[in-house]
This record gives structure tokens, C-alpha cells and sequence, in this order.
């Protein structure tokens, strides 16, 4: 591997549909932590949802076959059905700990979120969930690829070349990053999103106001839960449904990017993504090539590769530091302050 | 905030440097060792058998394994990684047994009736068999083979009842029996020793965030450090236990300090949100916890350390060193029990956590306070390290601490968060619900059920069991 092909393939990373996904979690974990001031640990919960009850409606129900009903029709129908799942979710979990201090939330989304992952791989559930094996891939992409209108082989050029179902992944899971996007930039400027940062920065304050404070975080909740879901589709379009994908690392991971690129910011999250997947596949490049130089010894190459991780986990703690407003954003903007 | 920034840079520096000098040690041994190969995921048969044959560390390749009954007769030798499997295609009863003639020189079994056993297949698709060999050997029973399919803690396999090995579960408690009752007792016996292990590395949690309000998320790491510095000294240099054991100690100690010194206290000076803190811990968890896997690989490695017997007591069976770490662990307790109110320095720890504020006032040096604290909790966490990953099988993962990270939230925010008595509480609860639940659900769904545990507390008493209403603001 030289460092063309390093170079090449941490540039695909700017535009592939797990960049996407990553993006719209991360735009999701926006409106909870950097607008609402909610300490959301388990937005790897919410893609969990999003990504199983998407692939199980398609599999179990599948209305293309039994109801006939068109491809498109079932896509969204079984989107929905994702929808739904994470705006229950997320009641379920706002409910008891909305009213509590900051770091129960914390506790209580992190530890949400793992019991979702510990109950769709347990062995009881493999004939619904697949168990610790998780869904295969071509049990419910069949109507998202029926949908596909690109009928060549490849698409792009450069670094950025993908089959024709690539393609169609990014281009549906990009679309979305800019309505996402859009939607969070004009609710921001609304009276909701004015509502919304008055509680971040002083909750009693708008309680004086007569503003019904709670469910106003239900809301914020609820919109960055689905954000989350819609993550999780995207998310496992382009591969398999694997239970241990949605473990808190994930969580952790979304929230290094949305540190990185700036908390609180419309593009913030989109940047920070970008640059996550970015500098991971471009460390993981410059370790590999060192590997093969023999500077870890007769070490593996995937344990030489831990060394990445290990970056993340100082970049993050260096970052929220020395600069929590990430790359863009205002330290102003910033609720630490539980 | 900005005249400030360059002692920090310093500190973040000093960090770097402790944590490469105090794993410095770890390094040389392990990196020998190469992550074992995660086990095949695609089967051919819905149900199978499997494990690996080993002697200590060493697999051992070419031993004869044979599977026979419902119309299956098959036999199959460990390949080069020890790892053998033999896919059957039906529930219901089957012999494993293994061929000890195949078997190298000097290894022979510990238990000559392990030779044939009769195994069960029903709910679960992997039955993991172990084959321990016997202590002329120095060989360790702890192969696990229901490992590797990811960094979860329940891996799939249900207990083969009676055999005295659970794979993949937390601990070799189990019933001579199969009724209710002695199910039962067996599962009350072996929460309480998992609750008092969690207790032991929770009480830092609650200590930590009592006197500083940081939730610490790294804390995990602290114990899985324990149980990583305990594998070097024990089966990679093979250092006696005790001397192991002091080793541990001190270097868990030293990490405990460590995170003061070069992290908490240069954030505390910088006045950084407990928020950022937060964060702080949780980038610390990741780097240490993947600098972990680094140094030893993403397998799970034995302990070449004696386990002792299976003991008798009653209809409950339990290994020599489940009863040693319960009672050590109860003796710690009280010790540090005896060292919150009888001592000074005890004392100065549960004002600081009442009113920090006052208690600096009234002439407590707070710094010395929380730097105590922190030596302390290195200090427990470790030692709950080495107890952990011997009451577990004696063997030692890289994320072992951090999957029941978790639970240790769980017991803390369930008897209160801030509070090391509701700790101790909320740590039994946990152990319990966790071993109990096993009799009705899943095995694997054990953590799921006390994490629900948790949730359900919040939401009827939010302040925990002991813990005080001011708290939940």
C-alpha cells in the first residue's frame, strides 16, 4: 500500500453512504446535546432501532410481496415503521429522566441503549433479530434496489467511483444530510429553536416564561431520535445489520465528530464527520504502511491498528479541553453546565 | 481561560508520558501474543460444538474430538489455533467425548470423567465443551470458547447444567442439582460474589464522583488494568502469585494517582466543566481501553493461575477461588467501611463530598482529599481487577472492565450516587439480579435486565436507595 492508495481511499471517505449516516446521527445528537443541552448517550440506541425495525418489517411483513404493494411504497412504509420505533424510544427514555439532572440522562441513554443491543442479540430473538449474528444484507434490500434507477455498472470517477447501488445508497442518504440539514438550520431560526437554546443556556428562566420546559425537551428529543433512526436505515443499506455496530463506541464516535466539527452549529456536524472518517481511514493507512515496514515488530496488523483508536480517544479528550467548540463553533453556544 | 492554557499543555504531556511509561511494563511480554482468530460465523449446521485444546497458552493442535448420538458420529481434531467444531443438526442429546490418547505428552485430563460427557443441545445454537486439563501441568482451565464473536460479556452459550464450567458466563457457581431450589440457592451464591466484586470497583466510582462530581467513565479501564497487569505478572513472567499480587496493587495504585495528577487535577485547576470532564473520561476510556488491545491482542488469554477445587457446599457447587475472592472482597469492604468513619482522612472524604466547599473552609485540604480518593479507588478497582478476571475463569480480555462499566453505574446511581454505602447496596442488587435472572431468561440477557433494573429506579426513586433528594436537581 503506498501512500497514493492512502491518500485515494481516505478521500473516498469524504463521500461514502457511512459518512452519510454518521452525518444525519450526528446532526440528530446536534439538536439533543448542542441546541437542547440533552447529554444523549445513546444515540447508538435510536440507530439500533432505526436499522432493525427498518430490515425486520422488510423481512417479516415485506408488503411488496404479500400486499403488493409498489417498491417505493414499502421502502417508506418500512422507514416509517423506523420512525415510529425511535419516536417511542425516545418517549420511553425521556419520560422518566427529562425532569432529572443532566448526567442521569447520560446514564440512563447509555444504559438504553445497551439493552436494546443485549435484546436484539440474544439468542431467544435469533429467529426475529438473527442473534449475535445479526440481519444479512440481502433479506431487506431488495426494495430499496428494485427503486434504483442508475442502471449502469459504475458511477463517479477518481477515488469516488461505486457500483450502481453505491451510488443509489449516497445519493438517497446524501439527500438526506441536506434536508436534515435545512430542516435544522430553519427550525434554529424559529421561535421553537429560540425556545430551544433558552433552555440550554437557562432552563428556569424560560419555565418563568410560561414554557412548558419538558416538553419542549420531549420534543428536541424526539426530532434528534429520529435523525438517529433515518441514521441507522442508512446506515445498513450499504451493509449488514450487525447488533455490536450499535455499541456505545458508536455513541462515543458521534460524539467526537460533533465535538470535532463544532457542537451547536448547523454545519458543525456534517464537517466533523467528514473529518472523522477522513483522518480514521487516513491513520489506519499511514499504520498499515508503517506495519509494513516492520515498526511494530512481528506484531499483527490489526493489533497494530488499535493505535488509531487510541488517537480518537486523546483527540477527543484534547479537543473538549482546549477547544469545545470544535472547529466551527461559537464557545458561547456551548452548554457544559449540567 | 487563556493564560492558563500552557501548564496544561504540560500536563497533557505528563499524561502521555505516565501512561506509556506505567504500560511500558505491559509491553515486552505481550506483544508475543496475537490476537486469536475470532471463530468461524457461518455454519453449516444450526447447532454445534465447539472449543479449543489447550495446555496453558499453547493450543494444541491434532487432538480428537468426537461427537456422537442422534444418528451423528463425527470426529474432528484441533487444528493449528487448538479451535475445533462439529456442527450437529438437531436438538437433543449428544456424547463428546475426546480421545486422550491424541493428546501430547504429560497433558491428561483433571477430571478422568470429562473424557465422555453427555451435553444437551436446546436453546442455544453454540455449546462451548471444555476439556481442563489437570494441575501436574500447571495448565489453565481457561479456555473460553464462546469468545471472539464480539466485545459482549453474554456470549451465547447456556450453561451445560451440571458440568461445573459455565463458558461464557461470569462465574463456575452452579447447582449439583437441577430443581428449583438449589438453582436458586446456587444463583443467590454466586450474585452475591459478582455483587461484592462490583461493589468493590463501584465504591471508587462513588467515592470519585462524591468529591469531585465527576462520573468517570474510564473507570472500567482502571480495572481492566488490574487484571491486564495480573496476566503479565503472573502467566507472562511468571512471577508468583503474591508477588503478582503486590505488583498489581501498587501499580493500580499508581494509575489511580496518575489519572489525579496528570488529568483531574490540572482540569480542576482550569475550573473545566463537569460536562467536558465527562467527555474527558469517556476519550480516556477509548484510548486507554484500545491502548489495551494494542499491547495484548483482541483475544481472551488464560491465566496460568490455580483455581482450586469445585467445592461441595450443600446442593451448591462453587470453585476454591469464587469462596477466596468473595471473602477478600468482604474483608476490603469493611476495611474501607472501618476507613470512612473511624479514620481522619475517612472522615475528611465524606465532608468533602457533603459541602466541598465547607469542608475547605473548616481547614481540610481538598486536593489531598480527592488525591487520596483517587489512590484509593485506583487501588480497589485494581485489586477488583485481579479478583474479577479470576472470578470470571481466570482469563482477561481488553475490554473486560468496560463491559460491566455499566453495571458499576448501575449499582452507584441504585444506592445513590455519591453515597460508597448505597454503592455497596446497589452492587448487590445488581449481582443478584444479574445471577438470578439467568434461571428465567437468556443468559446473555442478564446485563440487559439489571441495566432495566436501573431505569426502573430512576424512575420511582430517582435519589437512589441511600442517596439524598438534593442531588437529582
Amino acid at each position: 500500500m503506498d501512500f497514493l492508495s492512502i491518500i485515494n481511499s481516505a478521500a473516498s471517505e469524504i463521500l461514502s453512504p457511512t459518512t452519510a449516516a454518521f452525518a444525519l446521527a450526528t446532526i440528530g445528537l446536534n439538536i439533543h446535546f448542542g441546541y437542547s443541552g440533552l447529554l444523549n448517550f445513546g444515540q447508538a440506541g435510536f440507530m439500533a432501532i432505526g436499522a432493525y425495525a427498518f430490515a425486520i418489517f422488510t423481512m417479516m411483513v415485506d408488503p411488496t410481496a404479500t400486499l403488493g404493494w409498489p417498491v417505493w411504497l414499502s421502502f417508506i412504509a418500512a422507514v416509517l415503521v423506523a420512525v415510529v420505533a425511535a419516536v417511542i424510544f425516545a418517549l420511553i427514555l425521556g419520560i422518566p429522566t427529562l425532569r432529572l439532572r443532566g448526567d442521569y440522562l447520560a446514564i440512563v441513554t447509555i444504559a438504553a441503549a445497551e439493552i436494546i443491543r443485549f435484546s436484539v442479540r440474544t439468542q431467544d430473538l435469533t429467529a426475529i433479530t438473527g442473534g449475535s449474528q445479526g440481519l444479512r444484507g440481502a433479506d431487506y434490500k431488495g426494495d430499496f434496489d428494485a427503486m434504483n434507477p442508475l442502471t449502469g455498472t459504475t458511477y463517479g470517477f477518481g477515488p469516488w467511483t461505486a457500483t450502481a447501488y453505491d451510488t443509489w445508497v449516497r445519493i438517497v442518504a446524501w439527500s438526506l444530510v441536506i434536508v436534515a440539514l435545512v430542516l435544522v438550520w430553519l427550525l434554529m431560526r424559529s421561535p421553537w429553536g429560540r425556545v430551544i437554546k433558552g433552555i440550554r443556556e437557562d432552563e428556569d428562566a424560560v419555565r418563568s416564561l410560561g414554557k412548558n420546559v419538558y416538553g419542549y425537551k420531549m420534543q428536541a428529543l424526539v426530532l434528534g431520535g429520529v435523525l438517529g433512526a433515518v441514521a441507522g436505515v442508512m446506515f445498513v443499506l450499504p451493509r449488514a445489520v450487525q447488533p455490536d455496530n450499535f455499541a456505545t463506541t458508536m455513541t462515543f464516535y458521534i460524539w467526537t465528530a460533533l465535538l470535532l466539527g463544532g457542537a451547536a452549529t448547523v454545519f458543525g456536524p456534517l464537517l466533523g464527520s467528514i473529518l472523522f472518517w477522513v483522518l480514521l481511514s487516513f491513520t489506519g493507512g499511514v499504520i498499515n504502511l508503517l506495519h509494513g515496514m516492520g515498526v511494530f515488530g512481528d506484531m499483527s496488523g490489526s493489533q497494530a491498528g488499535q493505535i488509531r483508536f487510541v488517537l480518537i480517544g486523546i483527540a477527543l479528550m484534547v479537543l473538549v479541553i482546549f477547544r469545545p467548540q470544535g472547529i466551527l463553533g461559537n464557545k458561547k453556544e456551548l452548554s457544559f453546565n449540567v | 481561560m487563556k493564560t492558563s492554557s500552557r501548564p496544561q499543555r504540560r500536563g497533557l504531556r505528563r499524561v502521555i508520558a505516565v501512561a506509556l511509561a506505567v504500560m511500558g511494563m505491559v509491553a515486552g511480554g505481550a506483544t508475543a501474543v496475537a490476537a486469536a482468530p475470532l471463530p468461524q460465523t457461518e455454519q453449516a449446521s444450526p447447532y454445534n460444538f465447539n472449543g479449543i485444546i489447550r495446555d496453558g497458552q499453547t493450543p494444541v493442535e491434532g487432538v480428537e474430538i468426537t461427537v456422537t448420538g442422534n444418528g451423528v458420529d463425527e470426529t474432528v481434531a484441533t487444528g493449528a489455533d487448538g479451535r475445533w467444531m462439529i456442527g450437529v443438526p438437531s436438538t437433543g442429546t449428544y456424547t463428546v467425548s475426546i480421545d486422550t490418547s491424541t493428546l501430547p505428552e504429560g497433558l491428561t485430563l483433571r477430571d478422568p470423567s470429562f473424557e465422555s460427557r453427555e451435553f444437551e443441545v436446546g436453546g442455544s445454537t453454540a455449546v462451548g465443551v471444555l476439556f481442563p486439563f489437570g494441575p501436574s501441568t500447571g495448565g489453565s482451565p481457561g479456555a473460553d470458547p464462546g469468545t471472539g464473536s464480539s466485545g459482549s460479556p453474554g456470549s451465547g452459550e447456556a450453561p451445560a447444567p451440571g458440568d461445573g464450567e459455565t463458558p461464557g458466563g461470569t462465574s463456575d457457581t452452579g447447582a449439583s442439582s437441577n430443581d428449583f431450589g438449589s438453582q436458586l440457592l446456587a444463583r443467590v451464591i454466586s450474585g452475591l460474589s459478582f455483587g461484592l466484586l462490583l461493589a468493590l470497583a463501584a465504591i471508587g466510582i462513588t467515592l470519585i464522583f462524591g468529591t469531585t462530581g465527576v462520573n468517570n467513565f474510564a473507570h472500567g479501564e482502571l480495572l481492566t488494568f488490574g487484571g491486564i497487569v495480573f496476566y503479565v505478572t503472573t502467566t507472562l513472567v511468571n512471577w508468583p502469585a503474591w508477588i503478582a499480587v503486590v505488583v498489581t496493587l501498587i501499580a493500580s495504585a499508581a494509575l489511580g494517582w496518575a489519572h489525579d495528577w496528570a488529568i483531574f487535577k490540572p482540569l480542576r485547576r482550569r475550573r473545566v466543566g463537569l460536562v467536558q470532564v465527562l467527555i474527558v473520561t469517556i476519550g480516556l476510556s477509548i484510548a486507554l481501553r484500545y491502548f489495551y488491545q494494542f499491547l495484548i491482542g483482541g483475544g481472551t488469554y488464560g491465566l496460568s493461575v490455580e483455581r482450586g477445587d469445585v467445592l461441595q457446599i450443600g446442593p451448591v457447587l462453587m470453585r476454591t477461588s469464587g469462596v477466596v475472592s468473595s471473602a477478600i472482597a468482604i474483608v476490603v469492604l469493611v476495611a474501607v467501611g472501618l476507613f470512612l468513619t473511624r479514620t481522619r482522612i475517612g472522615k475528611a472524604t465524606r465532608a468533602v463530598s457533603d459541602n466541598a466547599g465547607l469542608a475547605s473552609a473548616s481547614g481540610i485540604d481538598v486536593d489531598r482529599v480527592i488525591r487520596i480518593v483517587w489512590v484509593l479507588a485506583g487501588l480497589l478497582t485494581g485489586g477488583a481487577g485481579i479478583l474479577y478476571t479470576y472470578f470470571i475463569g481466570a482469563n482477561i480480555k481488553w475490554d473486560v472492565g468496560f463491559t460491566i462499566l455499566l453495571l458499576l453505574f448501575a449499582a452507584v446511581t441504585l444506592g445513590g450516587l455519591g453515597s460508597a454505602f448505597g454503592a455497596l447496596v446497589g452492587a448487590i442488587i445488581i449481582g443478584l439480579v444479574t445471577e438470578i435472572s439467568t434461571l428465567f431468561i437468556a443468559p446473555d440477557l442478564r446485563y440487559a435486565i439489571a441495566l432495566l433494573v436501573l431505569i426502573l429506579v430512576l424512575l420511582f426513586r430517582p435519589q437512589g436507595i441511600l442517596g439524598r433528594r438534593e442531588r437529582i436537581g
